[in-house]
């Protein structure tokens, strides 16, 4: 059990008649990058926003780190890390600023607080901005800075939502290398994406559809079942028969 | 035309859709109307006083009656000594000591004259000019019975008043044309400043000036809801004031809505004009409260009279269109003025509104450039 | 309570750097305390009037004399013709008609009569009220004049019979019925609840807005420290704007002080709380900046009016009285006026500190439980 760092039980969540995610069942294992695929609408942020105690399941269970979604989800937040779509750092602080602020809500202690924020701004090679705000940063800039800012407290698990939202395919392929890294070091990387190619890069995946899980797996057990040469064509199999997305 | 129709039918969606601020936004001069017409006033209800009466003969227990008998006043305490005053004031609820003098009664039959003193407790001096005054009135009523009981003709000069345009002088047939001039100034200058600048923040802004809409058709898409709005405000109010308060309205209807609709476009035109200067919502928010909205109800005669301003706030309240708009309609509603005796203060407001248009549009140009 | 330092340091981080904010935060209120104690009067400055004298007799001519001496009326014109004032009057020209008639001196030196008539411009209801008091204490003066003069040159038994009571009037506190020594202190209690309503409901909702509130739910911060951290950096600012405006009160405006200075402190302190959760309240009950602006401008329009500030609570009828009962700026507003004007000590306002001590307790707790990190 201790292996597993996600776990999930008909997990659904219901909007009054509308049902935005619809009874998900799947595992994490400890150290995975598991790639949480779906098109715009079809329920991954309002699954994480569970997984991630923002919002309370309809009905069904989860558990994150050991923790119960229902009634430990402080707990949760302790081991967890998130970034959000829209990165949610300060624009009005620097990028130091930034780091000294979350670090210091992490419990980080005053002596450790300068080194760590030298330590990230080194790793992100922000360092010469790092006395620059966050409003004037590009959005590869932040995008990276945010993702340090979630992994800062060593957090078993960290939790993106579709990261890689915006940015040049050179810069994603960056920041997915940072993603290996931290996988390396142990930690889960759940990650939101409705880029089908960034889920190669993923150990295994799920798409969702509809609220629905309707594929879960490792990427080539994927393409084989759905006979598709790549997981953007198992997607557009699945997405065909889906009622709900873009337009 | 599409596109405009298109714009402006989500912008009236975007407004109806935010019900909270749709309810503040007609519940407001409701209220307001309520508070002015009822609670805001400058007369007296049941205002708490004592008595200290030091003769206490027939004389001073008529007037005592009479001031008991008075709704104006509530007699809470009759003191013993004048001790007593300064830990009633202290405590806060006691307005007014009035004094009967000892021989009060005596002094009255064999002199003609006796004294009464009135001790007010003036940290509230408006409130102490009204309960002196209603005090007064009572003990005057009083003497002229008395001197009639005599058959002694009021020899001297007599002041006959006659209060013209607000004979009951009621305070609410003040408030109603400034009422007016905020809630206009609120829905059309305050919130069309805080919905385009809205639009800026969220960056729709851009995405609207490289659509085939012009600059001045989103202006105008941004502001006809709060127009609309504006004109069902000032109908709610003028409702309210004439059938709820019998605030009289002497003039012509039309004339009072062709000035309304230069005073709407005049904060329209500010609203747009506080937009173009902003940033961001809370800006647009800040500058339009400290720089409109609160001169407007200080400064523009609302309720504290311009010409018992100093002097440098008179030369301000020149350039608060609501000062203007003021004196409009109080002339329309309660002296049936026409265009003849406001036509200068109608002249100042359109100056100002094509005044802010024109720094509007400037801003906007170079903004684009 | 680190967690709690961090908090403030990003507020007021995020507060200094907000160049548009500062002056707001620190200038605006200042000139606001200005602007308003010396606008809010009703003080009679000058009075413009017209004078119909058709008795031109030498008692008329010291009936307009003495009423110029007196500084406040200024004759603006002289007529015959009755229409002609009213078309004065109604143009704004003047403000005041005085009709002498034509036997004025000789009715008045016969003992009879003698009446003026006073044409009033009422629709400022109050100014017409002082025009009248002020017309009517001048006409008295030179009343008592003439009769004295009467007396002396003649013992008419009618004129001497006249029964009159004298009213004397004594104003404690504010023997010069200044009006500024009234307003200021109401006024400090409108700045101060303006910062803490506004700017603390409206930062919650700006964040909620941007976004940011989700990172910070998402972390293991408590509900408390949160609210703590929000509420505490603009209770700092509303408590320096208030020393800064006290003593601009006290050597600027020279407004006694006969009270106790930490009294009012910790009212205020404890009326900003009050006033902070109100808008800590607001901000859980609305989505968006606007909203919260406008429902928080809304709720202190109507506290201020009812407040007492511009016109007293003893004119309001029984229901309008009553709900000042909960109106938490009435309150500090009172007990501002009583410890700074009266000397009122801890025993006449105990009971009313109480309230709010009451009422913040109950806004901060219901606030706090609306809040959640998690939403259902």
């Amino acid at each position: 059990m201790s292996e597993l760092a996600i776990q999930t039980e008909n997990l659904t969540r219901k909007f009054g008649e509308f049902t935005a995610v619809d009874n998900i069942s799947f595992d994490v294992k400890q150290g995975e990058i598991f790639g949480f695929l779906g098109a715009n609408g079809a329920g991954k942020t309002t699954a994480m926003k569970m997984l991630t105690g923002l919002l309370n399941p309809t009905s069904g269970s989860a558990t994150v780190s050991g923790s119960d979604v229902y009634t430990q989800a402080e707990t949760i937040k302790k081991n967890i890390g998130y970034m959000s779509q829209k990165f949610s750092l300060y624009d009005d602080l620097t990028a130091e600023e930034n780091i000294q602020f979350y670090g210091g809500i992490y419990g980080i202690s005053d002596q450790d607080l300068s080194p760590k924020i030298d330590e990230v701004l080194e790793s992100v090679s922000l360092g010469s901005v790092r006395k620059q705000l966050v409003r004037s940063l590009p959005l590869g800039w932040k995008q990276k800075l945010a993702f340090s800012i979630a992994i800062l407290h060593q957090p078993k698990i960290v939790f993106l939502d579709e990261p890689t939202g915006g940015v040049d395919p050179v810069t994603r392929r960056q920041f997915w290398e940072k993603i290996y890294q931290v996988s390396d070091r142990g930690i889960t990387v759940f990650v939101t994406t409705h880029y089908m190619d960034e889920a190669e890069y993923c150990d295994r995946i799920s798409i969702m559809v509809d609220g629905r899980i309707d594929a879960l797996g490792t990427p080539g057990e994927l393409k084989e079942s759905f006979s598709s040469d790549s997981i953007e064509n198992v997607f557009i199999k699945l997405a065909r028969s889906a009622t709900r997305g873009d337009g | 035309m599409n596109s405009f129709r298109g714009f402006v039918t989500k912008e009236f969606k975007q407004i109806y859709r935010d019900k909270r601020t749709l309810v503040v936004l007609f519940g407001m001069p409701v209220i307001m109307m309520v508070l002015f017409g009822f609670a805001i006033r400058n007369e007296i209800d049941g205002a708490q006083i004592g008595i200290l009466d030091l003769s206490k003969d027939e004389v001073t227990r008529t007037i005592t009656q009479k001031l008991e008998a008075s709704k104006s006043f509530q007699v809470r305490v009759y003191l013993e000594n004048y001790d007593e005053v300064e830990g009633l004031f202290r405590q806060g609820d006691i307005k007014e000591i009035v004094v009967f003098e000892p021989g009060f009664q005596e002094k009255l039959v064999r002199k003609n004259v006796a004294n009464i003193q009135i001790i007010t407790d003036a940290t509230d001096p408006n409130l102490a000019n009204l309960v002196q005054s209603y005090t007064s009135n009572v003990v005057r009523d009083y003497v002229q019975i008395l001197n009639r009981e005599a058959q002694v003709q009021q020899a001297g000069i007599q002041p006959q008043v006659r209060m013209m345009y607000n004979p009951e002088l009621r305070s609410v047939n003040l408030f109603v044309p400034g009422l007016i001039a905020v809630i206009l100034m609120l829905v059309s200058a305050l919130m069309t400043s805080i919905s385009i600048t809205r639009e800026k923040e969220m960056g729709n802004m851009e995405i609207l000036l490289v659509s085939p809409l012009k600059p001045y058709h989103i202006i105008i898409g941004k502001v006809l809801p709060y127009m609309v709005l504006s004109v069902v405000n000032v109908i709610t109010i003028l409702v309210l004031a004439e059938f709820v308060f019998h605030v009289p309205f002497e003039g012509s209807y039309l004339f009072f809505f062709l000035e309304s609709g230069l005073f709407i476009m005049t904060a329209l035109a500010l609203g747009v004009f506080i937009s173009s200067a902003s940033n961001n919502q809370q800006t647009a928010m800040m500058v339009s409260l400290a720089g409109l909205l609160l001169p407007t109800v200080l400064l523009s005669g609302f309720i504290f009279p311009v010409a018992s301003m100093p002097l440098p706030l008179q030369w301000i309240s020149h350039i608060i269109p609501a000062k203007w708009f003021l004196i409009i309609v109080r002339d329309i509603m309660l002296k049936g003025s026409d265009l003849m005796l406001v036509w200068k203060e109608t002249l100042v407001l359109l100056v100002m509104t094509l005044g802010f248009i024109g720094l509007s549009l400037k801003k906007f140009k170079v903004r684009l450039q | 309570m680190r967690i709690i330092r961090f908090l403030l340091r990003k507020e007021f981080l995020q507060i200094f750097r907000n160049k548009a904010m500062l002056p707001i935060l620190f200038v605006m209120p200042v000139i606001q305390l200005l602007v308003l104690s010396f606008a809010a009067t009703y003080e009679l400055k000058e009075v413009d009037f017209a004078l119909l004298d058709m008795d031109q007799s030498r008692v008329s001519r010291e009936l307009a004399a003495k009423f110029q001496s007196t500084g406040y009326f200024n004759l603006q014109a002289e007529t015959f013709d009755r229409n002609k004032a009213m078309e004065w009057l109604d143009a704004r020209r003047v403000s005041l008609i005085i009709i002498v008639p034509p036997d004025f001196e000789e009715d008045l030196t016969n003992g009879r009569e003698a009446p003026v008539q006073l044409i009033i411009d009422a629709v400022d209801g109050s100014t017409a009220g002082l025009i009248q008091s002020y017309s009517a204490s001048i006409l008295n003066d030179l009343n008592a004049e003439k009769q004295l003069e009467l007396k002396i040159k003649s013992a008419d038994p009618a004129v001497v019979q006249v029964k009159t009571i004298n009213l004397i009037p004594q104003n404690w506190y504010n023997p010069d019925l200044d009006y500024i020594t009234f307003m200021v202190p109401g006024i400090l209690v409108v700045l101060v609840s303006m910062i803490g309503l506004f700017l603390s409901g409206m930062n919650i909702v700006r964040e909620q807005e941007i976004g940011t509130i989700e990172q910070l739910n998402v972390t293991p911060i408590r509900k408390y420290q949160f609210m703590v951290g929000k509420l505490l950096p603009f209770w700092i600012i509303g408590m320096f704007d208030l020393l800064v405006g006290l003593a601009l009160a006290r050597y600027g405006f020279h407004i006694p002080f006969l009270g106790n200075l930490a009294t009012i402190l910790v009212v205020a302190g404890i009326f900003l709380v009050v006033i902070q959760s109100l808008g800590l309240l607001i901000s859980t009950m609305t989505n968006t900046q606007q909203q919260a602006m406008f429902i928080a401008w809304f709720i202190m329009v109507v506290f201020i009016l009812l407040g007492g500030l511009f016109t007293p609570i003893e004119s309001m009828p029984g229901w309008a009285q009553n709900i000042t009962l909960a109106n938490p700026v009435a309150y500090f507003i009172k007990i501002m006026r009583m410890v700074l004007l009266k000397g009122a000590g801890w025993q006449e306002i105990q009971v009313m500190v109480y309230t709010l001590i009451g009422m913040g307790s109950v806004l901060l707790m219901v606030s706090i439980n609306r809040y959640k990190k998690t939403t259902g």
